[in-house]
Formats: structure tokens, C-alpha cells, sequence
């Protein structure tokens, strides 16, 4: 543990520093920012709770509130302390702007100091951060986190793939950093390259900034020969390290020192038990540049009940496989790329490289799974191959409820993505009324 | 048993021309295209003179490809020559999944090439009398991709 006065203190000193925490941070926002100051007043909420049960009276923040903020007007600091920017992807529509303080940039190395060294990392570790690197969060995250723990630290970026397993073969990289789908990407290459990833000094990865299935993680897994750590994070409450699997692979330790976690009922809003899903609401405890008060992530997921057997008392929340913005609606049906992901990897003879497209016939949505033919399959066996495209539509209609088309389209013609992968292709709009 | 070339194509427009494009700029040169449909994919099934450098080629393009055991057999230009053969595999208890012909230029005889679940076939026709083809009839046996 990288700071196991934190991440081991006993839970009801945790749960007093964090409504010590709380209490600063509530005070911090209502003095300096309108938006916190409106909203507060509006539900009649005073900026200073009892209890953290009290807390949960307060009103959430939504990224339409972020976006509506652009570019910084929820930051709780003047812009003479803030030192960084960074902002989120931006798929839809306007980006939301993130600021930090110095004091956030040195809580957040530490944070990610904490990720690696669950992940196994010591100083003796050589950390590929194949994040992108820039307004995204995910490479210098992870590289400020690297350098913390004294790893040495290789700032490679994304892309150029052959380049990534070039200089992960030659400087004896031992932890990679990037998202799932790259991970999976680099290995493929790896593979075509003729280098053996489990004769180099490769031992773990910490994935994230995407959703990603169980069976996916065994076969990053078998692929790279290491052990895949799931790690979690946004933008909106800071970043990777809001929280990280250890070595036990089962949940990921939340952070709570900096960050509280609730997870709500999705149609009531109201929190639930230990053990039951709903969506993820995060209060940022420390930041300065821009807290969060009850910010709703869209993801969902729950508490995993019970200890840890790796000594550290933070609650941990079970991996996210469905995020609500990547949720699609097919029929009224809810739908997330990651269910198709699940049953991909489970049949033999196809990769789990897919894409959903979207369309109208009439008023009817279609949905048709472009599904990449695993290499070594045989090809000449049309049998073989209709067996395969009817057996990856049952699994996938049963799976999902939904009745799609299979094309089993060419090994690597879906492309390949260098950061995060794009599942889903929406034609509904173009095609309206077809 | 000579090696095909086997090779999945998903349907779109020109990608039969592409597949043989990319063999024809690498120099290798077709004896016989067999085309397999379904409404949602074919299967091209080639003999060439190098198989595994066709597939070397393809593999680099893209495709998804295999090599595939297959049994060639000279049959003369005469009625019954195609019926004679399966009646020998079919005593011998062969199955036949798929077969087709093609001719070589100057020759009176056809080759036609079957694709048997048994290895027997080949042991099953050359008792019988009947020419089968050893691969260095039809391509370069080297096998060097
Ligand atoms: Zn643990």
C-alpha cells in the first residue's frame, strides 16, 4: 500500500475525516460558487451537514450542469491558483471543462500513486502510459502517479502500435496504461510483430476509461500474459484514481478519503443498500479547482459487500459494464455495447472486435452486429461459417432481448481504436423513414 | 492431396477483384477460381501455382484465409469420366463435400478437384486406376511464403 494510513484507517476514523471533509468542502463551494449557492438555497439545504445521512438530502449536480458552466464557471478557486485544465472527450455536443489547484495535482499523483502500487507497481517498475496525453485525463493522470511512486516512466502516448510494442519489448516495460480495447490491440500486433509478450518483462496493465466485460479481461489476460487491473475514474470528479482494483481483482477500492461515494436508485434517486445496483453519485471531499457535490456519473454499478482480504477498508464498487451514455435504446429496449462484448468473448472463432450499427426501416429500429471472424478460423468450412454467424446471433438476441442481424465481416477489418473504442454507429437519423 | 487456397469474403462490391489483384501483383499466378455464395458471404476456393505464398499475401491484405487439403484427379474428356470417380469414393465410403473442374489449356483431360472427408480417397482411386494429381503437377511444392 502506498499510504496505508489512508487506505487501511479503520472505518469510523475514515467516516469522521470524511465529514470533517465534507463539511470544508460544502462551505467551499456555497461561499464561491453561484451555481452551488442557487441550488443549496433552492432546496433549503444548509452548506453544512450533521451527518452523512443528512447529506443525502442534497441536490445532485448533472454534466448538463458542467456543460452549462463552460468553461469555468463552477471552479471554487480564482484562476490565480488554478494550474491546470483538462476536459472531457466531448462526444456529445459541448465539452465540460475540469480545473486544478496545486493542491489537487499533488492529491491526484498520490492517488494514482495508490492505483499503481495495488496494481503490484514499486519503484523498481517501468510504467507504459499509453494514454493519450493532452486535454484527456488519462496520460498525465497516469503519469504524474508514476513518477510519485518512483516508477520509471515512459510518457509514449497512444498510437503508432507497432512503435508501443517496439519500445515495450526494449526498455523492458513491466506495467502498461491504456484503455482495454488498446490493450487487446497491442497484443494482435504483438503477436503479427513474431514478439512473444509473455517472454518480456510485461506483468500487469491498468485498463480504464472504458467499460469492459469479465471474459475480455481473461483474454487481455492470455494474450499479453499479465494480470489486467480495472481502474476507475472521470473527468468530472478528478480523473483515473476515484478508484482501482488491487491484486484480488474482485471490486474496486474507492478512494473515499478524497471521494464519497452513493449509489442511487435509478428512478428514485434514493440511496440504496450495500450490494444493490443503481447509479454511481460521487462528492469530491479535497478538490479546490472544481468540487462536486452528489454529481451524477450516468454509470452503474454497487457496493461490493463484505472486506477486502487485501487489508484495505475502502469500499469497493463492483467494475462498471454499463455506463448510461453508452447505453443505446433499441425498441424501448435498454442495450449496452458491453452485453455483446460478454457473449463475443465466449464463442470460439470470433474476435471481440464489434460494431453496432444502427438503423431505421420504417419505424422500426435495426440493429445488424458486424462481427470480425477470429483468424484461424476455417475458412473454407461455409457450414462452419453459417453455424458461427447463427450461433452469434442467438447468443446475442438472447442475451440482450432484442432480434439483430450477424454479418461476420473479415478478421481486422473493424477498425481499431487508440484510445477509446467506438462500438456504435447510429444511422437512425440518416435513414429516417427509409 | 493438393492444397487450395481458401478464402472468406464478406459481399462488397469489387472485393473479388481486389482478392485477385493482390495475388496477381505478388506474381502468382491462378489455375482455377471457385466461387461459393450465401446471401450474406462467399468463399473463394483458389489452386495457384504457390498456395502458401497466395496465402502469406492475403493474410497481409486482410483476408481471412486458409489452406485446405483437397484431392485432384485427371479425368479424360470422355462421358462417365466424373461418374466412374465418385462411384469409387463411394464405395470406399468417402464422402464428397464439394468438387469442381477446370480444364488445362492444351490437355484432353480435365482436373477436377474434390474435397473428401477421408484420406483413404486418394489410396481408394489410385487402386482403381484412376489419375490422381500429385501436387508438383500443379505448383511449386518449395512452399516458401
Ligand atoms: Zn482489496
Amino acid at each position: 500500500m502506498y499510504q496505508p494510513q489512508y487506505e487501511a484507517m479503520p472505518r469510523n476514523e475514515l467516516e469522521g475525516l470524511q465529514l470533517e471533509r465534507l463539511r470544508t468542502v460544502l462551505r467551499r463551494v456555497y461561499d464561491n460558487v453561484d451555481f452551488y449557492r442557487r441550488s443549496f438555497d433552492a432546496a433549503g439545504v444548509r452548506p453544512h451537514a450533521d451527518s452523512l445521512a443528512e447529506f443525502a438530502s442534497y441536490p445532485f449536480t448533472l454534466k448538463d450542469d458542467l456543460r452549462d458552466a463552460y468553461p469555468f464557471n463552477l471552479f471554487a478557486a480564482p484562476l490565480r491558483d488554478i494550474v491546470r485544465v483538462h476536459s472531457s472527450s466531448g462526444t456529445t455536443g459541448q465539452i465540460t471543462v475540469v480545473g486544478y489547484t496545486r493542491n489537487d495535482i499533488d492529491n491526484w499523483a498520490d492517488l494514482m500513486a495508490r492505483t499503481i502500487a495495488a496494481a503490484g507497481g514499486t519503484p523498481d517498475d517501468i510504467v507504459q502510459v499509453t494514454y493519450g496525453y493532452g486535454l484527456f485525463t488519462g496520460g498525465l493522470g497516469v503519469h504524474y502517479g508514476s513518477e510519485r511512486l518512483g516508477c520509471v516512466t515512459i510518457p509514449i502516448s497512444g498510437g503508432n502500435t507497432k512503435r508501443q510494442v517496439q519500445v515495450l519489448k526494449d526498455f523492458g516495460t513491466t506495467i502498461l496504461a491504456c484503455t482495454p480495447s488498446y490493450a487487446l490491440l497491442i497484443g494482435e500486433t504483438a503477436k503479427e510483430m513474431g514478439v512473444d509478450l509473455s517472454t518480456t518483462s510485461l506483468r500487469a496493465g491498468i485498463f480504464g476509461a472504458e467499460p469492459w466485460s469479465e471474459n475480455m479481461r481473461l483474454q487481455i489476460q492470455e494474450l499479453l500474459g499479465i494480470k489486467a487491473i480495472d481502474i476507475y475514474g472521470l473527468s468530472e470528479v478528478l480523473g483515473p484514481g476515484v478508484a482501482a482494483e488491487c491484486s484480488e481483482q474482485n471490486g474496486l477500492h474507492v478512494n473515499e478519503d478524497h471521494f464519497l461515494i452513493e449509489i442511487v436508485d435509478e428512478q428514485t434517486l434514493q440511496p440504496v443498500h450495500d450490494g444493490v445496483y443503481g447509479e454511481v453519485v460521487f462528492t469530491t471531499l479535497t478538490k479546490e479547482g472544481i468540487p462536486v457535490i452528489r454529481y451524477r456519473t450516468r454509470d452503474i454499478s454497487r457496493i461490493i459487500p463484505g472486506d477486502c482480504p487485501c487489508g484495505r477498508t475502502s469500499k469497493r464498487m463492483e467494475r462498471v459494464t454499463g455506463r448510461s451514455d453508452d447505453m443505446i435504446i433499441v425498441r424501448g429496449v435498454n442495450v449496452f455495447p458491453t452485453q455483446i462484448e460478454q457473449v463475443l468473448t465466449g464463442i470460439p472463432g470470433v474476435a471481440p472486435h464489434y460494431q453496432v450499427i444502427l438503423g431505421k426501416k420504417g419505424a422500426m429500429d435495426t440493429v445488424e452486429v458486424h462481427v470480425e471472424v477470429a483468424p484461424d478460423m476455417n475458412f473454407d468450412e461455409i457450414r462452419g461459417l453459417e453455424t458461427l454467424q447463427h450461433r452469434v446471433r442467438a447468443e446475442i438476441q438472447s442475451a440482450l432481448a432484442v432480434s439483430i442481424a450477424v454479418k461476420l465481416v473479415e478478421p481486422k477489418s473493424i477498425e481499431r481504436s487508440e484510445g477509446k473504442a467506438k462500438r456504435v454507429v447510429d444511422l437512425r437519423g440518416k435513414q429516417q423513414g427509409a | 492431396m493438393i492444397e487450395q487456397v481458401s478464402v472468406f469474403l464478406e459481399n462488397k462490391p469489387g472485393h473479388l477483384a481486389e482478392l485477385t489483384r493482390a495475388l496477381a501483383n505478388a506474381g502468382i499466378n491462378l489455375r482455377a477460381l471457385m466461387l461459393a455464395d450465401t446471401s450474406q458471404f462467399g468463399v473463394a476456393r483458389i489452386i495457384c501455382d504457390h498456395p502458401h505464398a497466395a496465402k502469406a499475401v492475403l493474410d497481409s491484405a486482410g483476408f481471412g484465409v486458409s489452406i485446405t487439403q483437397v484431392l485432384a484427379v485427371e479425368i479424360p474428356d470422355t462421358p462417365g469420366g466424373i461418374a466412374d470417380v465418385l462411384d469409387v469414393l463411394g464405395r470406399a465410403g468417402v464422402n464428397v463435400e464439394y468438387a469442381y473442374a477446370f480444364v488445362e489449356p492444351g490437355q484432353n483431360a480435365a482436373v477436377d478437384i474434390f474435397k473428401v472427408d477421408d484420406p483413404a480417397a486418394t489410396e481408394a482411386l489410385t487402386v482403381a486406376g484412376i489419375n490422381v494429381i500429385a501436387p508438383d503437377r500443379l505448383y511449386a511444392v518449395d512452399t516458401v511464403a
